[in-house]
C-alpha cells in the first residue's frame, strides 16, 4: 500500500457487495484503497503496520493466504487468516462448533474413499457428502442408499487432490425447503433470511431467494455463538431448522455474500460492514 | 440507473459498452452484443479485458 490510507479493500472481483462497501466508505469520507490480490506480492520487508484490511477476496485461497500475508506484514485483516482457515473448511467448522458444545448436524470425516462407507453406515442413508473446501453448493452431493454411493465414491477416489480423498459425510436434515441465513457483524445479528429454493441445496447462488425472517433472540444467540466459534467478526451463519424445530449450525461464511439479505431486509449491510471496518481502522 | 458516462471498447467483438458513473475498477460488465463478460480494468481512461472464468473455490 502506497497510500496513507489505514483502511483497504481486497478483492479481485468487485460484485454488488464489494461496490457497496466502497459506496458507503466514500459516502461516509473515509479513505480506502481497493487491493488486488491477484497483484499483491508480500515480501519479508512489506509493512502494513496499522492497516486494517476488510478481506472480500471471491477465491477462498487467495483470501486465505493474501489474509495470512498481510497479517505478517502488520495489518490486521477482517476476518482473520485464521478464521478464514476454519470457516472456509467444512471440517474445521464443524470440529470448532463441535468444540463450543454447538449444536451442528451429525458429521463424520473418513479418511479414504473406501472408509467412507463406513462413515455412511454410521451416519445412515440418506446422506451427504461435501467438499471440505467448495462453495455456493458446489459437489455437494445426497447419497440415498449405498448402490448411488458406490458411484459417487468411485469419481470421488479419481479426483486430483489429495484433499478431495477426505471425505466429509453428514446426515441429510429433514426440513422445509429452506434454511436461515443470520448475518453477524461484531458479535451483533443484524437480522435474518430464509433462503427457499427449488433443490434441497438452498444456496443463492444456485437461484434460491431470501425472504425476511423474524429473528428470534434463540436464532441470534446461536449465529453469534458460531461466528465467535470460528473467530470470525463479519460472518453469515446458516442454521438449519429440522422437522422438530430443532435448530443446527450447518456453516458460517467469512466473506459473506449479503445482496438477499439486503434486499429481503432494507438493512444496509455495506453500510454496517464499512462502519465497523473504519472503526477498526480509526481504533 | 447511473448515467451513462463513457463507452470503451469489448475486446472481443469491438461494440462499445457503456460503463455507468459510479462504475469501479474489477467490476464486472457484460457486452451486450456478444455478451460476454468483462472485467473494467481502467475507468480513467476506460478500458476493458476479458474477465476470468469462475474457479473451483470461488465464492461463499
Amino acid at each position: 500500500m502506497t497510500t496513507d490510507a489505514r483502511l483497504a479493500v481486497l478483492a479481485s472481483r468487485v460484485r454488488f457487495e464489494e461496490k457497496q462497501i466502497m459506496a458507503a466508505l466514500d459516502r461516509r469520507g473515509v479513505s480506502f484503497v481497493h487491493l488486488d490480490p491477484r497483484s499483491l506480492v508480500v515480501t519479508d520487508e512489506a509493512h502494513f503496520n496499522e492497516k486494517v484490511v476488510l478481506n472480500r477476496e471471491i477465491g477462498h485461497y487467495r483470501a486465505l493466504y493474501a489474509a495470512s500475508a498481510l497479517e505478517s506484514a502488520g495489518a490486521a485483516v477482517l476476518n482473520t487468516a485464521a478464521a478464514t482457515h476454519v470457516s472456509g473448511d467444512k471440517w474445521l467448522t464443524t470440529s470448532a462448533l463441535m468444540a463450543k458444545g454447538l449444536p451442528t448436524p451429525r458429521t463424520a470425516l473418513a479418511m479414504t474413499p473406501e472408509a467412507a462407507f463406513d462413515a455412511l453406515d454410521q451416519i445412515g442413508y440418506p446422506a451427504v457428502v461435501k467438499p471440505l473446501v467448495g462453495s455456493w453448493g458446489r459437489l455437494v452431493t445426497a447419497i440415498p442408499d449405498r448402490a448411488t454411493a458406490v458411484g459417487i465414491l468411485e469419481h470421488v477416489a479419481a479426483l486430483p487432490s489429495p484433499q478431495q480423498h477426505i471425505i466429509y459425510v453428514q446426515e441429510l436434515v429433514e426440513k422445509a425447503d429452506r434454511d436461515i441465513r443470520v448475518l453477524v457483524v461484531g458479535g451483533e445479528a443484524l437480522g435474518a433470511t430464509y433462503r427457499r429454493g427449488d433443490e434441497w441445496r438452498t444456496n443463492v447462488a444456485r437461484g434460491a431467494l431470501s425472504i425476511r425472517c423474524e429473528l428470534t433472540n434463540v436464532h441470534a444467540k446461536l449465529a453469534v455463538a458460531a461466528a465467535e466459534a470460528v473467530g470470525a467478526e463479519i460472518a453469515g451463519v446458516d442454521l438449519l431448522e429440522d422437522d422438530d424445530g430443532r435448530l443446527t449450525v450447518l456453516e458460517v461464511n467469512d466473506r459473506v455474500e449479503f445482496r438477499g439479505f439486503q434486499e429481503a431486509h432494507e438493512i444496509d449491510v455495506a453500510d454496517v460492514i464499512a462502519s465497523y471496518a473504519m472503526a477498526r481502522a480509526e481504533a | 440507473m447511473q448515467k451513462v458516462v463513457n463507452a470503451p471498447e469489448c475486446p472481443e467483438c469491438a461494440a462499445q459498452v457503456s460503463l455507468e458513473s459510479d462504475a469501479r475498477v474489477s467490476e464486472i460488465v457484460e457486452c451486450l452484443d456478444c455478451r460476454s463478460e468483462l472485467e473494467i480494468a481502467s475507468v480513467a481512461p476506460p478500458s476493458l479485458t476479458v474477465a476470468p472464468e469462475v474457479e473451483e473455490d470461488w465464492g461463499e
